[in-house]
């Protein structure tokens, strides 16, 4: 179910070299407290963590792969699986959902030909669409409840998205790739 | 300050009064170290290091400042809760895992103010002899992260950071340590943990008194990034001038958001108690929106209780008196808020109209808090998943009038038997709204559905009753 938007794992001298340089910020017996820091770069350059990144990170800090597993399938911010190019995290808790989150997500989901339905909140968070450029999520309190709904996009933060402003919000990223636009 | 002149139509209210967001949606301000330099940067750390470290705790314990982050805990009183006889060294954390539903002040200071909060742990770091300090700020701040990162090298280049600052003889590192979208790494052990590069489980508390035993059994100081801003300005202004700020005990100005059914949303810094949530909600927010009135208020972010805009309190005065205060006039502190039965928490103020059905909010909240309970206590880990299912059934219009009942049960299970505060965080919300709106939660259940689900029936006929 993986999809190609992102580069294959592989570790260059540069990526190496950012992980050495978070390890360094903690004492010098404490390197187990890298591990967000790490898996964070893993996130950043590949779009995920897969078993072979667990294991380059748990090598590096001298753990148990299990001991970053379970890091890893804690967090709601740490994926196992691939997104989509563009990943949109929509907030889903009370101030956006006041001010319109839910039809702000059954909007992008329209547009992008993405299917929730078998998304939950726990074990299966992300829906890619059919294409495999766009990905959405309901997210957590962003805090920005002022401005609401909010949404993150891969990193750029977007305020006061109303559900009539989706279609506006896909076109900064990709007009050609959304299937409503192409049909 | 006459000369500070802010965005059109980002302009305080003339009721408020700006400390720490005196330079947030500022015309000609950004957020680079040469901006904060130019208008008097850096210069109370300065200041600061021409004081003894335990009188600059001194000053913080003089302005009575409290915790900015939910509890209100006296931050000069918790720094010195550190051993006297400690050989460990002793890490400062900023909790910028800002994440409270309802919360939003952390986001503009890092973002357009980094400067401040660094300057802040400096002094802070000075006063409680701590040589490294983390930043623990949350995965969906990806701006905000390379802000920091960016203040903190540019911090470190003008040696506010580093070896001997600025002469003194101190030593100080920050470094910055994302999180990854978890609730509880607000929570201080909790964080504490995730910075250990564990699941970040909550520790109990005896023995794991962060100030004593904390980050790598460590003392440990966590402070909220308001916290810490605060403690530049009381630095700069002196702890006695600094508490004429807001009333007795509860001290200084505090960073409102108002979230909801208002006509203008926003970020609004107060002095502490000098302002009624009537002022707070229908003068400087606006009211209602047209055509609406006020139904309920959630006054310090989701954990707080419910409050009903209708209701009166019976509050008791220093005297030993008792008065009467309506919903309005509820001073915006900490103490009268927690007289009345809620919390001033993390000053996150969500307004909901009489459009809003209370049911729905509740099942709103009850996600969140299943979602995010770390799963460490099982009352908890299960309640907040049975609290989401029934409040679903109540939305969905298949509850029955005893779900009402069994909600409540399950949520006064939770309250009281957890590690952390979570359990109760996840449970008031529900407490609150129970007792307060039971009619419209049973109007909305009917004799005639189910008790039992479809999928508990089937569960049930694999157990000999």
């Amino acid at each position: 179910m993986d999809n190609t938007t992102f580069p294959p794992f592989a570790i260059t001298p540069e990526i190496d070299a950012e992980a050495n340089k978070r390890i360094n910020q903690y004492p010098e017996d404490k390197k187990r407290s890298a591990v967000l820091p790490l898996l964070h770069i893993v996130q950043h350059n590949f779009g995920f963590i897969n078993t072979e990144a667990t294991e380059w990170v748990a090598s590096k800090l001298d753990l148990e792969p299990m001991q970053v597993h379970e890091v890893v399938s804690f967090y709601p911010g740490l994926r196992e699986h691939s997104p989509g190019k563009y990943h949109m995290r929509v907030c889903r808790t009370l101030s956006c959902a006041m001010a319109g989150s839910e039809e702000l997500m059954e909007r992008l989901c329209e547009l992008t030909g993405i299917d929730r339905s078998k998304s939950d909140s726990h074990h299966n968070p992300i829906a890619v669409s059919p294409c495999g450029q766009w990905s959405v999520e309901f997210a957590e309190c962003l805090a920005s409840c002022g401005t609401g709904p909010v949404c993150l996009v891969n990193d750029d933060f977007h305020e006061a998205v109303n559900p009539d402003g989706a279609q506006e919000l896909l076109n900064k990223y990709g007009k050609a790739d959304s299937p409503a636009a192409n049909s | 300050m006459s000369n500070i002149t802010y965005l059109p139509g980002k302009e305080p209210d003339a009721r408020e009064h700006r400390l720490i967001f005196k330079n947030i949606d500022r015309v000609g301000w950004d957020n680079s170290i040469d901006c904060y330099i130019k208008d008097g940067g850096y210069e109370q750390l300065k200041k600061a290091f021409t004081m003894e470290p335990q009188a600059i705790t001194n000053e913080v314990k003089t302005a009575g400042l409290r915790g900015r982050g939910g509890a209100g805990f006296p931050t000069g009183v918790k720094w010195g809760f550190i051993p006297p006889n400690n050989t460990k060294p002793v890490y400062l954390i900023c909790n910028c895992d800002e994440s409270e539903p309802g919360t939003f002040k952390d986001r503009y200071i890092v973002h357009q103010d980094p400067h401040q909060l660094i300057e802040g742990m400096i002094i802070s770091a000075f006063a409680v002899g701590a040589n490294t300090a983390y930043i623990y700020i949350r995965e969906e701040f990806p701006e905000a992260s390379e802000i920091l990162e960016k203040a903190i090298e540019d911090a470190r280049e003008k040696n506010f950071l580093g070896d001997d600052i600025l002469g003194s003889g101190f030593n100080l590192e920050i470094y910055l340590h994302r999180g990854a979208g978890a609730y509880i790494c607000g929570e201080e052990t909790g964080l504490i943990e995730s910075l250990e590069g564990k699941r970040p489980y909550p520790r109990i508390k005896p023995p794991y008194f962060p100030a004593a035993l904390g980050l790598y059994m460590s003392p440990t100081i966590v402070n909220n990034v308001e916290s810490l801003c605060h403690v530049k300005h009381i630095i700069g202004m002196g702890g006695d001038e600094y508490a004429k700020l807001g009333t007795p005990r509860n001290t200084g100005t505090r960073i409102l958001c108002v979230s909801g059914d208002v006509k203008k949303p926003g970020y609004y810094e107060v002095e502490v108690g000098k302002i009624t949530m009537g002022e707070l909600l229908n003068d400087v927010c606006g009211g209602p929106k047209d055509g609406r009135s006020f139904k309920a208020v959630i006054p310090g972010g989701s954990s707080a209780k419910i409050m009903r805009c209708e209701e009166t309190y019976q509050i008791k005065n220093p005297d030993g008196s008792q008065r009467e205060l309506s919903f309005y006039d509820i001073p915006m502190d900490f103490d009268t808020i927690a007289a009345c039965g809620s919390m001033a928490g993390s000053g996150g103020v969500i307004v909901m109209d009489d459009s809003r059905k209370i049911s729905w909010v509740l099942n709103n909240i009850n996600h969140f808090y299943a979602h995010e309970s770390c799963g460490q206590c099982t009352p908890c880990r299960e309640g907040s998943m049975w609290m989401r299912k029934i409040s679903d059934r109540i939305v969905n219009g298949q509850a029955t009038p005893e779900d009402v009942q069994t909600l409540e049960d399950v949520a006064y299970q939770i309250d009281g038997r957890t590690v952390c505060a979570f359990g109760e965080a996840a449970s008031w919300p529900v407490e609150a709204i129970i007792s307060k709106f039971r009619d419209e939660l049973e109007a909305e259940t009917s004799e005639k559905n189910e008790y039992l689900s479809e999928e508990a029936k089937r569960q049930l006929s694999f157990i000999n009753l």
